[in-house]
């Protein structure tokens, strides 16, 4: 059970960076003109945040307890 | 090559590959050999998510919003990682109780309410109708556009067509017609449907690659790659303000967090997503994989939705063509035939497992909470006595499709062309938010009432219709548009999209914030000005406290009354069918170990519960209740008995907890009792020791005494030479005893520590002085050399000056008996440093054998063989010499190499705090 409940607290704490990472004023930082290797800033910035989360959610979801 | 009969024939080759997919998975599934038992299948199944509002309509936010049609999935994505804790628990409630939907869900979780379930039902058919018709839309859309090829013509208003000619009905009925040859083919009492999941699996994947394909051909193959495209796109002034949009969208921030919440809502609540996602779940562990396959999934999606987005903007400037089409368009401009047909293919895979899902989960709810408990209670129908009611369920269902269907076109023909494609569908996602706060407060908190979750549903669901869906329909003309102007009456503050003056939000922002205020409140106020009956406490229990029961029928305690297993194998047979009824009872006898029929079978507490739980598989928890109740002469349980059986449940745990400390306790007691008796009996064991050492040191000199005393008693004629000698011999003898008695006196008083100390500054220059020649007799008498080296002078040691001296004979007689017979030395040495006096005491004798150094401080041991040699003394001096010194603070020991004598030395510090006298005494 305690390694359920470790794997439940690191899940909010994703949860949590998730969403710090899709609001103001993260979100505001890169809500600028111009863009990123080609790509406009906050488009880019949105899919490499999201990627990022879901690696980490792969991450502990697939932990070997 | 787009001609209308090779689309409809696509499409019905297409729909007819889903049906011989979903047939070869119904057949697997019946052979026990499950082709959707996968954490693959599982994940792509979840992804029903993503129907044509994903397909179409995203791109037509993003032409009109930018990134605004992200929340959409960022939110499902923040709430999966929630899901470890929230849908783990659901899936384990859901799987216990045998759940059939996300109505029965709630109507079982407020103590097995038949009016919450029907409650529930309205709300989520009428919320779910606007998501419904934007499938349609887009359907039928996507199909009058592909038509036109090689022109991009936009579809007229449905309006205007006569109802025959509108695609939108035929493709309703179609879709109806599919998803009852889909869904109600026959009734699973577990509301599996492993056929319609294998499909919508396959779906899932058609739609990713044909989405795909379009984003990598308008990216790549239109453009040079996304450089290129946006390049061309910040150009544009009017796109280049999208590229960092945030500011510019109605609503700015407050809009993108509240379709994030609002997402998360509908990832967990929307009927079709509590189907696939709970109730067609296979293995809980499946859940692992599925956290982050499927929000990847979304990611995939919506790589392409804004470059598909800029690019049609900038194929069609003007704005003669939909947004929500560019998809689609933007290949028929390219003269891309076979992609447009993928694409119309994909959007039809987006859109019919969106409505195939979503109608099959509402014609259950519709059958299992609206319509079986009304005809249940309605006595005139004599459905009690009816012997088959399987017809009868699947007939429900049936006409519950197809109603659903007709009523999601009639909202379409309503309402549906004033919105685009993501407004319309944003309406039901605001409906079914309205499920969360009955839904997750139900499962974690106990105090929430059944009165509670129908103030809360009908407060919330109340105000989305004033504020979502009458202005919708208002601005459709069905209403008086002044309604949404000028408020009903004329009264301002009652207007629908300003609410209480609460303006400069979007219309689902504010929509959001009134109905989540008036259903939390409603349902938190309610609940907890109320009293819970027994059985919504029972409820509340097993919902809550769900990972703490262990098993199947963890509610069967909780029953009291007389039944008959014949009337329940009825009741069973009545709904489920006779082989499904008797193989059910089977499998309850066989897991018993009983067979049945033959072996007696008892239809207690736990049968009952069986057979209700059977039952909830097939008409719902609430209608099973019912007719459970029906079967079974119930005695009610009151509130307090089920209080009480709660309460002690909770004193067992705590009274076990307390027994596993005690128990914990008693081993540490007994382990140490353990080790204090092996103590005891070591001690037991060196006191038989003692006694038998020091009767026999005793009766050594006792015997040479006797032998010598008879001699002259008995023989008169002994000369006087002789006499004196044998007398002498005695003196000898009875001096020894005299010592050993000492010695044993003095040892015992040392170990009981009642020996008497008393203290005085001593030098020990003079001490040893006097001590060597009061033993300078003995020393001539064997012809040893003495050699003593003192300091000129030495800081007097505080020290009992008796116990000293003692201890230096000791050593010194100890000496004089092991130094070389014919040639004996001795040297002592006294040296002083700052920590303390030191005593070295050498002789020139054997030595002491390796490994014997420490034994020798043991009492009664003696250097050398005892067996050959002839004992020299009690044993017992250098023990009490040690523990004099010890006394004293200081140490004893002795170092030795055999054939180079042995030096023993001892320490007396000076500066001894007083207590080490009573640490010593104390150890």
């Amino acid at each position: 059970m305690g390694e359920i409940e470790g794997r439940g607290q690191r899940m909010i704490a994703l949860c949590m960076l998730g969403c710090v990472l899709f609001n103001f004023p993260i979100l505001a930082l890169f809500n600028v003109p111009g863009t990123f290797f080609g790509v406009p800033v906050l488009y880019a910035y949105i899919f490499i945040a999201w990627a990022l989360l879901i690696a980490l959610m792969a991450w502990v979801a697939e932990m070997r307890g | 090559m787009l001609q209308g009969w090779v689309i409809v024939v696509t499409s019905f080759a297409y729909l007819g590959l889903l049906f011989a997919i979903a047939f070869y998975a119904d057949k697997r599934a019946d052979a026990g050999r499950s082709i959707i038992a996968s954490p693959y299948v599982y994940s792509l199944s979840l992804a029903v998510y993503a129907t044509a509002w994903t397909f179409y309509g995203s791109v037509g936010r993003a032409a009109s919003d930018g990134v605004g049609f992200l929340p959409i999935y960022i939110g499902p994505t923040l709430m999966i990682a929630l899901w470890w804790i929230v849908m783990r628990k659901i899936l384990r409630i859901s799987k216990q109780n045998r759940i059939t939907s996300l109505a029965d869900f709630i109507a079982s979780r407020y103590g097995k309410s038949a009016l919450l379930g029907g409650v529930v039902t309205v709300i989520a058919v009428i919320g779910i109708l606007p998501y419904i018709s934007l499938q349609l839309k887009a359907v039928s859309n996507s199909f009058t556009i592909v038509l036109q090829y090689p022109w991009i013509i936009m579809p007229a208003k449905v309006t205007a067509q006569p109802i025959m000619q509108d695609t939108a009905l035929w493709v309703a009925l179609i879709l109806a017609a599919f998803t009852i040859a889909f869904g109600t083919r026959h009734l699973d009492a577990a509301e599996h449907h492993e056929g319609m999941v294998a499909a919508i699996a396959f779906e899932s994947l058609v739609k990713l690659l044909a989405f795909l394909a379009v984003g990598v051909f308008v990216t790549f193959g239109i453009y040079n790659g996304f450089g290129d495209l946006f390049d061309r796109a910040a150009a544009d002034p009017k796109l280049s303000a999208m590229m960092a949009p945030l500011e510019g969208v109605a609503g700015g921030y407050a809009s993108w967090v509240w379709l994030t919440i609002l997402s998360m809502m509908a990832i967990m609540f929307l009927p079709r997503q509590f189907q696939v996602t709970v109730i067609e779940n296979k293995d809980e562990r499946h859940l692992n994989k599925a956290i982050w396959l499927f929000p990847l999934y979304m990611l995939a999606i919506n790589i392409f939705v804004l470059p598909i987005a800029f690019g049609g903007l900038l194929h069609f400037p003007d704005g003669s063509v939909d947004a929500d089409t560019f998809v689609l368009t933007l290949p028929m401009f390219e003269k891309q035939e076979l992609l447009a047909l993928l694409v119309f293919i994909g959007g039809l895979s987006a859109a019919t497992g969106m409505v195939i899902v979503e109608t099959i989960a509402l014609s259950t709810m519709v059958c299992n909470d609206l319509v079986m408990p009304v005809l249940l209670r309605l006595r005139r129908l004599r459905l009690n006595e009816r012997s088959d009611l399987t017809g009868l369920l699947l007939g429900i269902r049936r006409g519950a499709i197809v109603g659903i269907l007709l009523l999601g076109y009639v909202y379409f023909r309503l309402a549906g062309e004033a919105y685009a494609l993501v407004s319309i569908g944003l309406i039901s996602f605001a409906a079914v938010a309205q499920f969360a706060p009955a839904v997750l407060g139900g499962i974690f908190w106990k105090g929430g009432t059944r009165r509670g979750a129908l103030a809360g549903l009908s407060a919330g669901f109340a105000v989305w219709l004033y504020t979502l869906l009458l202005p919708a329909l208002a601005r459709s003309g069905w209403l008086p548009i002044s309604f949404v102007g000028q408020g009903p009456f004329g009264i301002e503050l009652l207007k629908p999209l300003e609410l209480f003056g609460l303006a400069g939000l979007d219309q689902i922002t504010h929509a959001m914030i009134w109905s989540m205020l008036a259903n939390i409140g409603a349902y938190v106020t309610v609940s907890l000005s109320g009293v819970q009956s027994a059985d919504e406490h029972r409820q509340a229990s097993l919902f809550v406290d769900v990972f703490r029961q262990t098993g199947e029928g963890g509610g069967a305690r909780f029953w009291r009354g007389t039944a008959s297993v014949p009337d329940l194998y009825n009741l069973l047979a009545r709904f489920q069918g006779a082989a499904a009824a008797e193989s059910a009872i089977q499998d309850y006898a066989r897991a018993r170990g009983l067979r049945w029929p033959g072996d007696v079978l008892i239809a207690d507490a736990e049968f009952v519960n069986y057979v209700e739980v059977q039952l909830a598989g097939a008409i719902g928890a609430a209608s099973a209740r019912i007719m459970v109740a029906s079967a079974v002469k119930e005695d009610a349980l009151t509130l307090e008995e089920v209080r009480k059986i709660l309460d002690e449940a909770s004193q067992v745990v705590i009274y076990s907890h307390r027994l596993e400390q005690k128990s914990r306790e008693l081993e540490a007691a007994t382990a140490e009792l353990r080790a204090a008796n092996e103590r005891l009996k070591e001690l037991d064991r060196l006191k038989d020791d003692f006694l038998s050492t020091v009767t026999h040191e005793l009766r050594t000199p006792l015997t040479s005494i006797r032998a010598f005393s008879e001699i002259l008693n008995q023989d008169p004629d002994v000369d006087l030479a002789q006499r004196r000698k044998f007398l002498g011999i005695i003196t000898k003898e009875t001096e020894r005893l005299t010592r050993i008695i000492n010695q044993v006196l003095d040892l015992a008083k040392i170990e009981a520590g009642r020996a008497e100390w008393s203290e005085a500054p001593v030098d020990m220059r003079e001490m040893i002085g006097d001590t060597v020649s009061a033993m300078s007799q003995l020393f001539q008498e064997k012809n040893i050399r003495v050699e003593t080296r003192l300091p000129e002078k030495v800081t007097p040691v505080k020290a009992d000056v008796d116990r000293i001296i003692q201890v230096m004979l000791n050593l010194l007689s100890n000496a004089v008996k092991f130094c070389d017979p014919s040639d004996g030395r001795i040297e002592i040495t006294l040296t002083e440093d700052e920590r303390g006096l030191r005593v070295d005491v050498r002789d020139n004798g054997p030595g002491i054998a390796p490994g014997d150094e420490q034994k020798i401080f043991d009492k009664f041991v003696q250097a050398g063989d005892t067996l050959t040699n002839k004992p020299q003394g009690s044993g017992l001096g250098l023990y009490i010499s040690r523990h004099i010194v010890e006394h004293h603070g200081g140490r004893l020991w002795v170092q030795s190499r055999p054939g180079e004598g042995a030096c023993f030395s001892f320490t007396l510090p000076l500066g001894r705090p007083a207590s080490a006298g009573q640490l010593a005494r104390a150890a």
